[in-house]
């Protein structure tokens, strides 16, 4: 245990990963509100033939590039979701799993393509797709944390903003907040924080660091300041707890161990939180029930 | 006098940790026509919905014919409020009110000619023969609701509970409406109806039961509903205003 | 048959099951539940494996099955525990993907299964692992095991057809006639489930989504009436994955990502051109009628 903490790669890859947690349970917290939850997993998914159009054009295995690639296959995603959405009867889920799909096809297409050209193979394009994070370099590192501070400092800084673009639009519209504008930036946070993620977790797991944290977050609090902090910690130690599991033996999957530490949590959080936890809103039942009737007897009484 | 044909006793319900209903009782006899009011919020859906186990019921119990639900499921028709569906599904107005048949022709039996014969009828009563092969989202609020009352209608219940049909719709449905109503408690049915507009209480119920989370006054119209009785039902935040019969929302604080 | 018969074959069932399938997944609003369930498979299929250790298509298929129905049922009881609907989705088939690709990494090895063939699904090999079937002789395996998923699909849908009907559009009416609306639903999950394992060897987790979904949404802008709907989404779904595997000789690549691929062709035809939905009609003539 001891030697894997002392290797530096895996020091740099546990900041990242908790990094990352941390910038992805504050944007779950906004997409939550939201209510578009597995809008996270249609982008990630969507996000692949931008990796691989990436790779083909520059061939070589920058994170910086396929970021970039996967930033705008993500956007050109979420931008035909909406349209579908509202150019026709599609309802928004169908039209989130039909991009999910197709786009992932697309690249798969792209991606078979490119590992028959040469070195395409050696590019280590899989495991940037599948998530492996113990293969990132120090410079990947840095590009990741750049960005997810990036990310994590405009939430903070238009927490105001955000609250009421999320909680009212109606009324952040009347104080002069621009709704398209707040949508374009939100769908821009989001993209950024799915497709930093990316390497590390992988595309299909990369949703639940966005959904789990901030859903175990609303079992703890009513506030949306409180949530996001609970959620950013959920999401900071789910990141790391994974990392360190998955560092334990060679070659194992480091995105799986974090969504299954994040998990967890989740079921704590809804058998013991203290706001409709299931363990507390059966007291509240049993309490409720138990005053209805006496109220009904006590009536009764009364009335003889 | 006639026999009790739905009984209500000590229902409660809930929604988490809100009552929405408390200790609600009441005995409604076949043949009448009755108009649920109170103000939003009041339980009124809710009371609907928890009689026909829609809802879970925290206390009490209810029974028709003197027997729970369950059994006499097939006897009872339920309109549920417009909002409630997809206007969008693949289907026309003739198809939507066959679906009242469904629970009669039964499982993997298939829907045959005097089905649909039956359902176009229903259609013909409300007065949308035309409409039939219509798909549902291109009628009107009020051409929609009457293709609802139209698949009640087909489902030849006893008892008919409707959520609110009134809401929304324009004049010549409401008065369609009203007149299938009175039709049906003309041949011995007996109505319950979600209704939001005090105005028309008394030319359309023969029976009112005024609710706010529990029943505050209950019987025939023209002893029930009586101004002081209705503004206990509102919480004082009703006034009575010049004419016989002119309501406004008001607050006296 | 030849080689290429037996996959155009295997496609086009496909591209036929998850069609007729797809067409209530969008009705009942359900549209992602493929997706977690889809993924979810992969759990079941593992689980099947430990157990029996062989790749064997029933014992995938019950396990498949097995998982779907898990996944749909921890869905619904996160809903009723006032989970956001989608947030219930995404927490329970992303974790139990997880514990999937766990448990492939540590105990099965890469014996047989791995990840990658499970998401993308390896339609090449189909005509390889063969069975021998009474009277038909020898056929693939996994289009044996796709033509009787479709054959108990079929069944399902047309002997419940009004039941599908009725609780898809007035779950509430429904409900008050006495049909079990909510174990329909679970039936209705089952049926997804048994297409998507048996879709799983041809076209994978991932892919198999794109046909479910894809086929059923472009017939739904192209009418109003559910029979044609489901006749149109079956056809789609055998079109795409034909045009899917001919895309894939021409270019040199996956069959299945093609498959994807062509299905969202046939939706973009249908987004503009469909006389009903479509963007170009409507923009031709843009009243509608009351």
């Amino acid at each position: 245990m001891s030697s894997i903490l002392l290797n530096s790669n895996t020091q740099w890859v546990l900041v990242s990963t908790m990094i990352l947690g941390i910038a992805a349970g504050i944007i779950g917290c906004l997409a939550y509100w939201k209510r578009q939850n597995l809008m996270s997993d249609a982008l990630s998914h969507a996000a692949l033939p931008g990796v691989v159009v990436a790779f083909l054009l520059f061939a070589e295995k920058n994170l910086l590039v396929l970021i970039v690639g996967a930033g705008i296959s993500a956007l050109v995603g979420a931008f035909l979701i909406q349209w579908i959405t509202n150019a026709s009867r599609i309802s928004e889920d169908s039209a989130m799993g039909m991009i999910l799909a197709v786009f992932y096809g697309f690249g798969i297409m792209l991606l078979t393509i490119a590992n028959r050209s040469p070195g395409g193979n050696q590019s280590g394009l899989d495991s940037f797709i599948y998530g492996q994070a113990a293969s990132m370099v120090k410079s990947d590192v840095i590009t990741m944390l750049i960005l997810a501070l990036l990310v994590i400092l405009v939430v903070l800084v238009g927490y105001k903003e955000w609250k009421i673009y999320l909680f009212d639009q109606e009324f952040a519209k009347g104080i002069g907040l621009s709704i398209k504008g707040m949508n374009a930036f939100y769908t821009i946070v989001l993209v950024t924080t799915i497709v930093i993620g990316i390497q590390a977790v992988g595309v299909i797991l990369m949703a639940a660091m966005l959904i789990i944290p901030a859903v175990s977050a609303r079992y703890w609090t009513q506030s949306f300041l409180v949530m996001i902090l609970l959620s950013a910690l959920f999401g900071g130690i789910s990141g790391a707890v994974g990392t360190l599991i998955s560092a334990l033996g060679s070659g194992l999957p480091t995105g799986p161990f974090i969504v299954v530490v994040a998990a967890s949590i989740f079921a704590f959080s809804l058998v013991f939180g203290k706001q409709k936890g299931l363990f507390i809103n059966y007291i509240q039942y049993r309490l409720h029930q138990k005053r209805v009737r006496n109220g009904m007897q006590m009536k009764a009484e009364g009335a003889k | 006098m006639a026999k009790t044909l739905i009984e209500v006793e000590n229902l409660s319900a809930s929604y988490r940790k809100n009552t929405v209903l408390h200790n609600v009782n009441f005995e409604v006899k076949p043949g009448t026509l009755t108009g649920i009011v109170g103000p939003n919020g009041a339980g009124k859906s809710t009371l609907i919905k928890t009689m026909l186990n829609l809802h879970p019921a925290l206390t009490g119990k209810v029974s028709f014919f003197g027997l729970p639900f369950p059994k006499v499921k097939k006897r009872i028709g339920y309109v549920p409020q417009r909002g409630s569906v997809d206007w969008d599904f693949p289907t026309d107005a003739l198809d939507v009110v066959t679906m009242g048949l469904y629970g009669q022709i039964g499982w993997l039996k298939k829907t045959k000619e005097k089905h649909r014969k039956q359902a176009l009828s229903a259609l013909e009563k409300m007065g949308m023969k035309d409409y039939a092969d219509r798909q549902i989202s291109q009628l009107s609020g009020g051409q929609q609701q009457r293709v609802f009352l139209a698949r009640a209608l087909v489902q030849n219940a006893d008892i008919y509970f409707m959520d609110e049909p009134l809401a929304g719709v324009d004049a010549a449905t409401e008065q369609a409406i009203m007149t299938i109503l009175k039709e049906l408690k003309s041949i011995g049915k007996t109505v319950m109806v979600v209704h939001h507009d005090l105005q028309t209480v008394e030319n359309y119920f023969d029976h009112v039961l005024l609710l706010n989370r529990t029943v505050l006054h209950h019987g025939k119209t023209e002893r029930v509903f009586t101004k002081e009785n209705v503004a206990d039902a509102y919480g004082g935040n009703m006034r009575w205003m010049g004419g016989e019969r002119q309501y406004e929302l008001h607050s006296f604080k | 048959m030849t080689y290429t018969a037996w996959i155009i074959l295997t496609a086009a069932l496909v591209g036929l099951s998850c069609g007729i399938v797809g067409v209530f997944l969008i009705l009942r609003k359900t549209a992602m539940m493929a997706d977690a369930i889809s993924h979810t498979v992969l759990l079941g299929i593992v689980v099947a494996f430990i157990i029996t250790r062989e790749v064997s298509g029933p014992a995938m298929l019950i396990g498949g099955i097995l998982a779907g129905l898990l996944t749909a049922f921890f869905v619904q009881w996160l809903h009723t525990l006032n989970v956001q609907h989608d947030a219930s989705m995404g927490i329970v088939f992303t974790t139990l993907f997880a514990i999937g690709v766990i448990l492939i990494a540590t105990s099965v090895g890469n014996a047989h299964l791995d990840v990658q063939h499970a998401l993308m699904g390896e339609i090449t090999f189909i005509p390889f692992h063969t069975i021998t079937i009474p009277i038909i002789g020898e056929i693939p395996e996994a289009a044996g095991l796709l033509l009787l998923v479709l054959v108990v699909v079929l069944f399902f849908i047309i002997a419940f057809y009004k039941e599908w009907k009725i609780t898809s559009f007035d779950p509430a009416l429904a409900a008050s006639l006495g049909i079990p609306v909510l174990f329909m639903h679970y039936v209705f999950m089952g049926l997804v489930s048994i297409t998507t394992v048996a879709s799983f060897d041809a076209v994978g987790a991932i892919m198999v989504v794109a046909m479910l979904i894809t086929p059923a949404a472009a017939a739904y802008l192209w009418t109003d009436k559910l029979l044609i709907m489901l006749v149109l989404s079956g056809t789609f779904g055998v079109v795409s994955s034909i045009v899917g595997y001919y895309i894939a000789a021409w270019i040199d690549t996956s069959i299945s990502g093609s498959m994807a691929f062509a299905t969202g062709l046939v939706f973009m035809v249908s987004f503009f051109f469909s006389p009903k939905h479509g963007l170009v009609s409507k923009y031709i003539r843009p009243s509608k009628v009351a």
